[in-house]
């Protein structure tokens, strides 16, 4: 796979390592009052959909930045890449 | 169904062969049964053939999206063991092991079950230290183990590059008890007993939802019509997430790819199954001569049932570190499976919120040397409304509650388990 980089462009995809799902990024609230649960849902639950899904990627042997890639699980297609910090900039990581 | 033997392949040799019939009947699902099974891979087949055959139970069926075995059993490197470390997994794995010893004569089916041993090396002192403590804990389990110097594994493996700079071999764990056994025929033998005791298999029959009436289950929606159930009772391994989802659950799980290669034919070159321990690679020898052998997952979550090429690389180089004299054998065929990995890397055999519906996955790239315990434990929980003793801890809220059965230690990252 090749995962297109924001900024140094098509990048081997073995560059990289995966960490999952970019619902990681939507930390829950420690001091609520359901925080236990929040937690184990946000550590342990995932939706793994077949299809589009929004992933971590950390470009380890480059960058050292962490993209959000927009994947096929079906195909392995990539769809869009982004810096991870822009999203959460924008607040769009949850989708 | 007719028994099979010696003198029976005698007595068809002399007639030509004619009296050989399908091994199951392939049903057409009626309207409603007592329990069914989704899923026809290894573990939905085991588990209606206990259904029927230990726990009395009746007017089941096993319904399967496509052909029985063309799922993770007819794809597996057919590796059976029980060298487990927390005492969660290995009660359940050496139960297991037993269930495999007996299997070919429970079900009257030739599964070419081969107790060749499996050896796990170790390249380091503190590696060496882990293994014993881990062999250790398996023969408190009453399985076996046995701790193997250099010279030992000299004698029987002459072949390993003992000397090499980076991952220098020390030694291992052998388990004699361990081998392998012919994947198919597993699928094809529970078919064929429980289809004997009166279980319906239907093929090429999707589950497509649920029917869900007071929190209880009803039914279910399918590609060949909807299908009144009392009980159901769930195992489709790498599709554990999607079919969940349809009951409004979320699960622990990411469906991951593993891949699997088999070289060309070769005389005998290989005993027992062999583990590198200093990288993903492991190694065993097909009766027809082929070396089967696999690695890691290719790491991202996926459902394409292949796999990439860095894959291929990274796990020849393992075999190239540990053996170099397979360097020369042609790589014949490679696929890959989807794999239920957990959080954990254990697996969940457990009741769900709905009344009437049970989950059995989570099996990560190890559930094939767990069919026949997984088969009866799982039949236990859905006859009884009680885990199985061998089972208690596989339980879905294990995860919520901290009570993670986490043999690598790496926490909630699939893909490193
Ligand atoms: C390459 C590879 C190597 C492996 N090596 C080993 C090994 O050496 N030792 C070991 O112990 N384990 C190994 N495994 C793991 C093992 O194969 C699996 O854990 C195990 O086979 C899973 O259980 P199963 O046999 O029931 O799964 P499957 O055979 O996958 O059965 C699940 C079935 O559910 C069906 N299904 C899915 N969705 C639906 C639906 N909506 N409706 C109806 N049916 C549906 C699928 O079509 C499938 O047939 C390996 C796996 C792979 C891929």
């Amino acid at each position: 796979m090749m995962i297109d980089h924001p900024i140094l462009g098509p990048r081997d995809a073995e560059e990289f390592v995966y960490l999952g799902d970019a619902c990681l990024m939507v930390r829950p609230d420690g001091m609520a009052a359901d925080a236990a649960e929040a937690f184990a849902t946000y550590l342990y639950a995932r939706e793994n959909p077949a299809g589009r899904h929004r992933e971590l990627w950390f470009h380890e042997q480059g960058d050292q930045s962490w993209l959000i890639v927009t994947r096929c699980t079906r195909t392995h297609a990539i769809e869009k890449v982004e810096l991870a910090q822009d999203a959460a900039r924008a607040g769009v990581v949850g989708q | 169904m007719k028994r099979f033997s010696g003198l029976r392949i005698l007595a068809e040799g002399l007639t030509g062969n004619a009296g050989w019939r399908p091994h199951w009947r392939d049903a057409a699902p009626a309207e409603a049964y007592d329990i069914v099974i989704v899923g026809g891979g290894g573990h939905g087949l085991a588990t209606a053939y206990h259904l029927a055959e230990t726990y009395g139970e009746a007017r089941i069926a096993v319904v399967e999206k496509g052909w029985i075995g063309g799922g993770n059993v007819g794809r597996n490197t057919t590796v059976v063991r029980a060298n487990y470390l927390l005492p969660a997994n290995q009660r359940f794995y050496a139960l297991s092991l037993r269930m495999w010893e007996r299997f070919e004569q429970e079900l009257n089916y030739n599964a070419m079950v081969s107790q060749r041993g499996i050896l796990n090396l170790y390249h380091s002192d503190g590696q060496r230290d882990a293994y014993i403590r881990r062999g250790n804990a398996i023969r408190f389990s009453g399985a076996d183990a046995e701790h193997l110097d250099r010279a030992a594994l000299e004698r029987m493996w002459p072949f390993f590059d003992y000397d090499n700079a980076r991952f220098p071999i020390r030694g291992g764990l052998w388990q004699p008890r361990g081998g392998t056994v012919r994947h198919d025929a597993v699928a094809w033998g529970y078919a064929r007993a429980a289809s004997a005791r009166g279980v319906d298999i239907v093929q090429n029959c999707e589950v497509t939802g649920f029917d869900i009436q007071g929190g209880r289950i009803a039914g279910l929606r399918t590609s060949r019509g909807a299908i009144g159930a009392g009980r159901v009772g769930i195992c489709v391994a790498g599709h554990s997430s999607r079919v969940m989802e349809m009951a409004g659950m979320n699960l622990p799980v990411e469906s991951h790819v593993l891949q699997a290669f088999v070289s060309e034919g070769l005389k005998p070159c290989i005993p027992g199954v062999i583990g590198f321990g200093a990288g993903h690679f492991y190694i065993s020898q097909s009766d027809k001569g082929g070396l089967v052998f696999g690695g890691d997952l290719d790491g991202y979550n996926s459902y394409a049932q292949r796999g990439n090429l860095p894959m291929v690389e990274h796990v020849c180089a393992g075999g190239m570190a540990l053996m170099p004299m397979i360097g020369r054998a042609r790589l014949l065929r490679m696929w890959g499976g989807v794999m239920d990995m957990t959080m954990d890397g254990s697996p969940i055999i457990d009741r769900t919120p709905v009344e009437g519906l049970f989950f059995n996955g989570g099996w990560c790239y190890g559930g094939f040397k767990a069919t026949p315990a997984s088969g009866l434990v799982f039949a236990h929980l859905i006859a009884t409304g009680t885990p199985h003793e061998a089972a208690a801890d596989f339980r879905l809220d294990r995860f919520a509650r901290g009570h993670l059965i986490d043999e690598a230690g790496s926490g909630p990252q699939p893909n490193l388990h």
